[in-house]
């Protein structure tokens, strides 16, 4: 195992901040186009009119 | 088999309700091995320190902001040719998540610059032509957003993807063509300047970034197909069938 401590994990040789900034953002853009898609498919089905009298 | 099949929205619609959880999958999996390898098997760099690790996502990220929008132009193209409705539906569903790798390629450029360039942003030919890759994929969703007969939308957003195409080769050799603060290619063909394991890394990021992509695209190409053909007969037997079974 290269890191000693899960504080010089995060610590990232004094870069946590740009590294885990990155990651952060990235699992959120993902995250939230997720959330996004389900919500997008939903809308386009509550959309779907049935004739009168189905 | 015959593909054409599938050309269909009606056929294509379940074929890629069945293909997405695979893809997602894989995407997951393939993710978690290329951040192990990443974060504990790659070594620390000589010159960057920890600061490179970003290179896993940001990498994948670009490529696949490039990559998505040649595929993007290309079924624009192809809908615009042809008159396919199912190609055209293609293109606008992949701009949306182009449009997010080519976010997540500018938010840890940005990252990565400051520690080691001293600056987060910089007008220079690689992010200034990435930039404007973001600005195509928005300016596309923008029109067909704007123009209210989805054939028209079509049309018009084919017309600008195809131009924007101009811009992918640009970005790819933009290191190469200018003299860039951005590092040239890590990776051509004959070979890498990198250690072996940082690349390994890289390339499965890379593959299960190619797999996320797949699955959003085709959930969100779904959902396109249920907004364009719900006055059609199938659309209305599906949701018949969804509230049939909500109703047990």
């Amino acid at each position: 195992m290269k890191w000693e401590s899960l504080s010089q994990f995060l610590a990232m040789g004094g870069y946590g901040f740009y590294v885990w900034g990155s990651y952060a953002v990235t699992a959120a853009c993902l995250v939230l186009e997720l959330f996004a898609l389900r919500a997008r498919r939903r809308r386009a089905m509550q959309s779907v009119a049935l004739p009168e009298g189905d | 088999m015959n593909w054409f099949h599938y050309a269909a929205p009606n056929t294509f619609y379940p074929l890629a309700g069945k293909m997405i959880p695979w893809f997602y999958a894989l995407a997951a999996v393939l993710g978690a091995i290329g951040l192990y390898l990443g974060f504990f098997v790659a070594p620390t760099d000589a010159t960057q320190g920890e600061a490179y690790r970003v290179i896993f996502i940001h990498v994948a990220a670009a490529w696949m902001s490039m990559f998505l929008y040649v595929v993007m132009a290309f079924w624009a193209a192809i809908g615009f040719a042809f008159n396919t409705r199912l190609s055209s539906m293609m293109a606008q569903a992949i701009a949306p998540t182009g449009a997010i790798m080519t976010f997540i390629a500018l938010w840890t450029g940005a990252l990565w610059g400051r520690p080691t360039w001293g600056a987060y942003w910089v007008w220079d030919a690689r992010l200034t032509s990435e930039l404007i890759l973001l600005f195509l994929y928005i300016g596309f969703m923008a029109l067909q957003a704007a123009i209210d007969d989805p054939r028209r939308a079509d049309r018009a957003g084919a017309v600008l993807a195809i131009v924007g195409v101009i811009n992918v080769p640009i970005i790819y050799f933009s290191v190469k063509w200018w003299n860039t603060l951005h590092q040239g290619a890590s990776v051509r063909p004959g070979g890498s300047s990198m250690a072996t394991t940082m690349l390994w890394g890289m390339l499965v990021m890379a593959l299960a970034f190619w797999m996320y992509s797949i699955a959003a695209v085709l959930s969100r190409l779904r959902a396109i197909i249920l907004e364009r053909e719900r006055r059609t007969d199938w659309v209305r037997d599906l949701k018949r069938t969804a509230i049939a079974g909500a109703a047990e």
